[in-house]
């Protein structure tokens, strides 16, 4: 498991963003930034197989 | 037995009921409509299937106790499935839930169908919750520690006593499994009953 700790350090306390009554750690953010990413492109990407509106009608 | 006598069967009713709402074919359909052609509608799935690793998993540990997932590789590899499974498993149903929130996936008589999604969610928190205080390891006595607090400024901890640790374990093996399973059964029956609902604009030209 050292080799995780030489990627991200573990032996300290983590990065937090501290705005007014918001306390929230960096590794949650990243987490929600990549929800609202993955929500975003399951929104836009394209479906493998699908027709568009035009095709099908 | 007359036929009168076996058409009052509780039995008999129950069949003809589940038969009548929920037919072979609309149990496991063979298509669904063109517009779940979309990524979005994935994350139903994918929630579900997340949800079966943690219980798989989940069982595996039980199986073998905590010092097998303390002390040796495979119980820290199955360990570390149960985790990140339960991370996919809230990232998927977060993104799942988002997506039926902007759908109005309420609408066409669903509103079983939303409400139980929305109590699983509430029930799968408190399962990860103590999951996190039944690890036996400094992270769950640092946790349940810090949770004790706020628990008890609700007047909850007398019942609900997060620094019991075979209380908290029997919740998030035994009971809170239970009620998301359950939930997850009857949220999926209900989404084969009533259909996939439909976005807006398929909405509004079968009304108009």
């Amino acid at each position: 498991m050292g080799w995780i700790g030489s990627i991200v350090p573990l032996d300290h306390l983590g990065h937090y963003i501290h705005w007014h009554v918001i306390l929230i750690s960096v590794a949650n953010t990243v987490v929600i930034g990549l929800m609202v990413v993955t929500f975003i492109g399951a929104l836009l990407l394209p479906f493998p197989g699908r027709k568009s509106r035009k095709d099908s009608k | 037995m007359s036929t009168t006598e076996i058409e009052r069967q509780w039995t008999t009713r129950l069949r003809k009921r589940a038969a009548g709402k929920l037919p072979p074919e609309k149990l496991l359909p063979d298509t669904q409509p063109a517009y779940v052609a979309s990524w979005i509608y994935v994350f139903g799935v994918a929630t579900l299937a997340s949800l079966i690793v943690v219980i798989v998993t989940g069982c595996v540990l039980a199986i073998r106790g905590p010092l097998w997932w303390h002390q040796s590789f495979i119980g820290h590899f199955v360990n570390s499935l149960h985790l990140w499974s339960v991370e996919i498993f809230f990232f998927t149903m977060i993104i799942h839930l988002w997506g039926k929130f902007f759908m109005g996936a309420w609408r066409g008589g669903r509103t079983l169908t939303w409400m139980t999604g929305c109590v699983t969610f509430f029930a799968s928190i408190l399962a990860g919750f103590t999951g996190y205080v039944s690890q036996t390891n400094f992270d769950s006595q640092w946790i349940s520690t810090q949770a004790k607090d706020g628990i008890n400024a609700t007047g909850g901890g007398a019942y609900f006593n997060v620094l019991n640790l075979g209380q908290m374990l029997m919740w998030h093996i035994v009971l809170l499994p239970l009620a998301a399973i359950l939930l997850t059964v009857l949220h999926i029956l209900l989404v084969r009953i009533k259909g996939v609902v439909p976005p807006y604009e398929e909405d509004s030209e079968i009304l108009a």
